[in-house]
């Protein structure tokens, strides 16, 4: 048993003593570190430990949370304590109950040791050279703002007075930059990005590149038109809404009336040509694990296929609401939050067309490559959104000139129904969770310019 | 004195940081605590509370700071981090300076100190905002409400012999309603927050629920938004925010160095017209992004950014202000230990001008009326922002016309801020939180209602 699920058992074994009737900790630890490059200088290094531990409490049917960072006995003890507390401040809630133990099989490839074995030197020059590309990619590149490369080790332990015990490690990094273009009228940004679980799975001059060339593509962009048109969402957009949509998917937004899903399971309401799932165990997504955030097996979840909406993502809590099981949908932001459900990985099935295709398709439209405000521009209850968007203008079937300062709008059920085609070229973006998804072409949307 | 780092263990912290070199060496050493609860179908629920210490340590060289952050404030743990920080620099060891106490800022008073405030005290004031909430309608279909409290001790000791700490309490609730009337559903939100203590929730705190509720239930009657460009009347308050994006990020320094500002190079020049005078102001007493220092241990200050019109200073911490040779205006703000600092806002606001909000509607023929915002977004380097508007109106022949949904401003930050042709006296300042380079801090937004003369609204309405 590991340090960290000796740990976990200290604190589930002090709520239990603290006065409540059950409880689970989750203990955490982790190590990582962010490198930031500006103008060929290392702008600055950071090397991160972290470590705590958080402690759910039953009372009958009331719950409380409480974390720290404290480990020793006395803070373990005082931890344990300050959440049997929490609890009863909580109101009843019938549903509310420790999840059950089941055994998790265990998932390969979430850890690649080159995230620890590689020295500083050798990640400062990964950043340096995403730099590098980024400004050699085009001569229009004036600067970059900010090259960024961060990894993190983390481990994590799970104990419950029902039963459950498990632990598991991991390791992520990703690099991005922001590149800056100089055109006649002002200067465009342009994001490239990288994720993988170690230095060696990234793509340095690649990342650099997308950034330079983004921004460049952007020189020149004016408003366009306003109108309702075709549109193609590239796969860092697509994603966001799949985010969204994830969100509105999960349980708890559903029984709460706050999706605008609820109540159409077994709907058809999106088209043919869009299909979703959530799978917590695919090795290449960020937010796999072999259990979620309260130790319940991860698992693949078809949501909407064939144009049906399949299924709701439940916790244990959610799961007991509606009678159902949990699909393992537990999600915490580390050991400081209340697990909740919530997505892991998001993956839109990819299509037959190549992006080319998807343009010619599209005829007369807009190529979305960048939407901002999705936080304020979206109704998360009744789908309803309207952001602001920048890209390409699609003339003929094909790339024209750039667009920005518009905003485009709709809804987002009616607009899973208007999908005409997905991309067959698929990528994992960290917009909106953990996602994977092709480009996809949209039959009408609405874009206000001038 | 919080008594969180030991003067003689700060010294020897700055010494072992500085072993291999280093103009410049500091430790953030804090403690925080915390109590969050919620009320949602009438249930008190996620009552969760935190308590966390550790510090953060950074050796600067050249252009270069290295930085290294420890959970616990074992005086073992910060040598160690100090090491860490120090381990990739290779030069002469050099001296800290000898710690002397500073002239600590103004402290913000505590008169209640929310976590000598009974738990069950907190779960009623919950109730109660649901309650109101409720009550304001059969079509309020759900209410939920939320409370937070929040202490950051800080205690900032560097190699200049600048010895600083600072004792912070925030207390803050929230509303949030949902209508529905058929098919059509609107939701409605309003907070409450302070750099004070539970004091502020002693005057009739529910008010906002009710006020959040009737938002959503205006909106039960709006029709979808307009698009196209016209004059926007802005609302006092969160209207704010619109100057806080479109403005405020651009004044950061760390953006302007990097010329991935639009202000970047356009100080002294007239960027918006003589009516408009415009702050940052960290000392606000009780305000809600307001603290004694900042978290360089810099006593907060009030620097006018805009004066008549004229661009008149960046918001700097202590790096980009060396890097321009001025002195740090305070702004050097962290979300926490684990973080380093940044040039941030604190509180921003719009001065108020000396019409009246009736007299800016009062003049536009066609326009758009947005009284509050969900949140916006700029892109400091190319200007271009957006805005998500939670509560409008169409404004026709100078009245307030019909509510509209789901409208977004959209524009460039130096046309947007050279439009503004009116500001009106009825200021007041509201809470945000605020995100940049992965990193939240509470901030004020203020203004009396704006108006920008031509604006482009993007709305739903086909």
């Amino acid at each position: 048993m590991s340090g960290l699920s000796e740990t976990a058992g200290r604190a589930l074994q002090a709520a239990l003593a603290a006065g409540a009737e059950a409880a689970e900790a989750y203990a955490a630890r982790e190590s990582g570190r962010e490198v930031r490059v500006h103008g060929g200088e290392v702008e600055s290094l950071t090397a991160a430990t972290q470590a705590g531990v958080g402690v759910r409490a039953w009372i009958g049917h009331r719950v409380g949370y409480a974390y720290g960072t404290d480990l020793g006995a006395d803070g373990v003890a005082a931890i344990a304590a300050r959440a049997a507390e929490a609890a009863r401040v909580a109101d009843e809630d019938e549903f509310a109950a420790p999840p059950q133990p089941a055994a998790a099989e265990p998932l390969a490839g979430l850890s690649d040791r080159s995230v620890t074995t590689s020295p500083a030197e050798r990640v400062v020059a990964l950043a340096l050279e995403v730099e590098r590309s980024a400004l050699g990619a085009d001569p229009r590149v004036a600067a970059v703002e900010q090259a960024v490369y961060a990894d993190a080790a983390e481990a994590v332990a799970i104990a419950s007075s029902a039963g459950v015990a498990g632990e598991y490690e991991s390791s992520s990094c990703f690099a991005y930059v922001q590149a800056l273009a100089e055109g006649e009228d002002g200067r465009e940004t342009g994001l490239g990005f990288g994720l993988a679980r170690g230095p060696d799975g990234l793509d340095p001059s690649a990342i650099g590149a997308e950034g330079g060339q983004r921004a460049v593509a952007m020189i020149g962009a004016a408003k366009p038109a306003s109108r309702s048109c075709p549109v193609v969402l590239d796969p860092t957009v697509a994603a966001s809404f799949a985010g969204l949509i994830g969100g509105g998917l999960g349980a708890g937004a559903v029984q709460r009336g706050r999706s605008p899903f609820a109540g159409r399971l077994g709907e058809r309401l999106a088209s043919e040509a869009f299909a979703l799932h959530d799978d917590g165990r695919e090795p290449a997504g960020a937010a796999s694990s072999p259990f979620d955030a309260e130790g319940v097996p991860r698992r693949r979840t078809a949501l909407i296929e064939g144009g049906e909406l399949r299924a709701y993502l439940y916790d244990t809590y959610t799961g007991n609401r509606d009678g159902a099981p949990s699909t393992g949908n537990a999600a915490r932001g580390g050991y400081r939050s209340l697990p909740s459900v919530a997505a892991s990985n998001l993956i839109v099935a990819p299509g037959r067309l190549s992006a080319a295709e998807l343009f010619a398709q599209a005829g007369e439209g807009v190529f979305v490559t960048d939407v901002a405000g999705l936080h304020s521009g979206v109704n998360p209850v009744t789908g309803v959104f309207s952001v602001g968007a920048s890209g390409l203008a699609i003339r003929g079937g094909e790339l024209a000139e750039p667009v920005r300062e518009f905003t485009i709008a709709g809804e987002l059920v009616p607009m899973l129904g208007s999908v005409l085609a997905a991309g067959s070229e698929a990528r994992w973006v960290p917009f909106g969770g953990s996602v994977c998804t092709p480009p996809l072409l949209i039959g009408e949307m609405s874009i206000s310019g001038s | 004195m919080s008594g969180l780092i030991d003067p003689a263990v700060a010294e020897r912290v700055l010494a072992r940081a500085l072993a291999h070199g280093g103009r410049f060496a500091e430790v953030f050493a804090e403690r925080r605590r915390g109590l969050t609860m919620s009320i949602d179908e009438s249930r008190i629920e996620s009552v969760q509370s935190g308590a966390e210490e550790g510090a953060g340590v950074r050796v600067v060289e050249g252009n270069t700071t290295y930085f290294a952050h420890v959970d616990g404030l074992d005086p073992d743990d910060l040598e160690r981090a100090a090491g860490e920080a120090a381990s990739a620099l290779r030069g002469e060891r050099r001296e800290p300076r000898a710690l002397a106490a500073a002239e600590p800022g103004t402290p913000h008073p505590i008169a209640r100190r929310p976590e000598e405030v009974e738990s069950a005290r907190k779960a009623g004031l919950l109730r109660e905002l649901d309650e109101r909430g409720r009550a304001e309608g059969a079509e309020i279909v759900q209410f939920t409400a939320s409370y937070a409290e929040a202490r950051r001790e800080v205690a900032v000791a560097n190699s200049d012999g600048l010895l600083s700490e600072d004792d912070r309490t925030r207390t803050r609730i929230g509303a949030q309603a949902v209508a529905r009337r058929g098919d059509s559903v609107e939701t409605g939100a309003e907070t409450l927050g302070a750099h004070r203590g539970f004091e502020l929730l002693e005057d009739d705190p529910a008010e906002i629920a009710a006020q959040a509720a009737r938002k959503a239930l205006t909106l039960l009657d709006a029709r979808p938004a307009p698009s196209g460009s016209m004059p926007v009347v802005v609302g006092g308050g969160f209207g704010g925010v619109l100057f806080h994006e479109m403005t405020g990020h651009g004044l950061e320094a760390d953006h302007v160095q990097k010329g991935a500002s639009v202000y970047a190079g356009k100080l002294g020049e007239q960027v918006a017209q003589p009516l408009l005078n415009a702050f940052d102001d960290g000392r606000m007493r009780g305000e809600w992004g307001s603290d004694a220092i900042d978290d360089e241990g810099t006593p907060t200050q009030k620097t006018q950014v805009i004066e008549e019109g004229r661009l008149t200073s960046y918001l700097y911490d202590h790096l980009s202000a060396e890097r321009d040779a001025v002195a740090s205006t305070g702004n050097g703000r962290r979300e926490s230990f684990r973080h380093l600092p940044l040039p941030r806002m604190t509180n921003t606001y719009i001065a108020p001008g000396e019409a009246t909000p009736q007299e800016l509607i009062a003049e536009v023929k066609r326009g758009f009326y947005a009284v509050s915002f969900a949140g916006g977004q700029v892109d400091p380097a190319t200007g271009d922002f957006v805005f998500g508007v939670s509560e409008g109106y169409l404004i026709e022949d100078g009245k307030v016309g019909s509510p509209c949904r789901g409208a977004t401003l959209i524009g460039n930050c130096l046309d947007a801020l050279a439009a503004i042709d009116a500001v009106a006296d009825d200021f007041f300042m509201k809470t945000g939180i605020c995100g940049k380079g992965g990193q939240r801090v509470p901030v004020g937004t203020g203004q009396g209602h704006v108006r920008v003369g031509s604006m482009t609204v993007g709305g739903t309405e086909l």
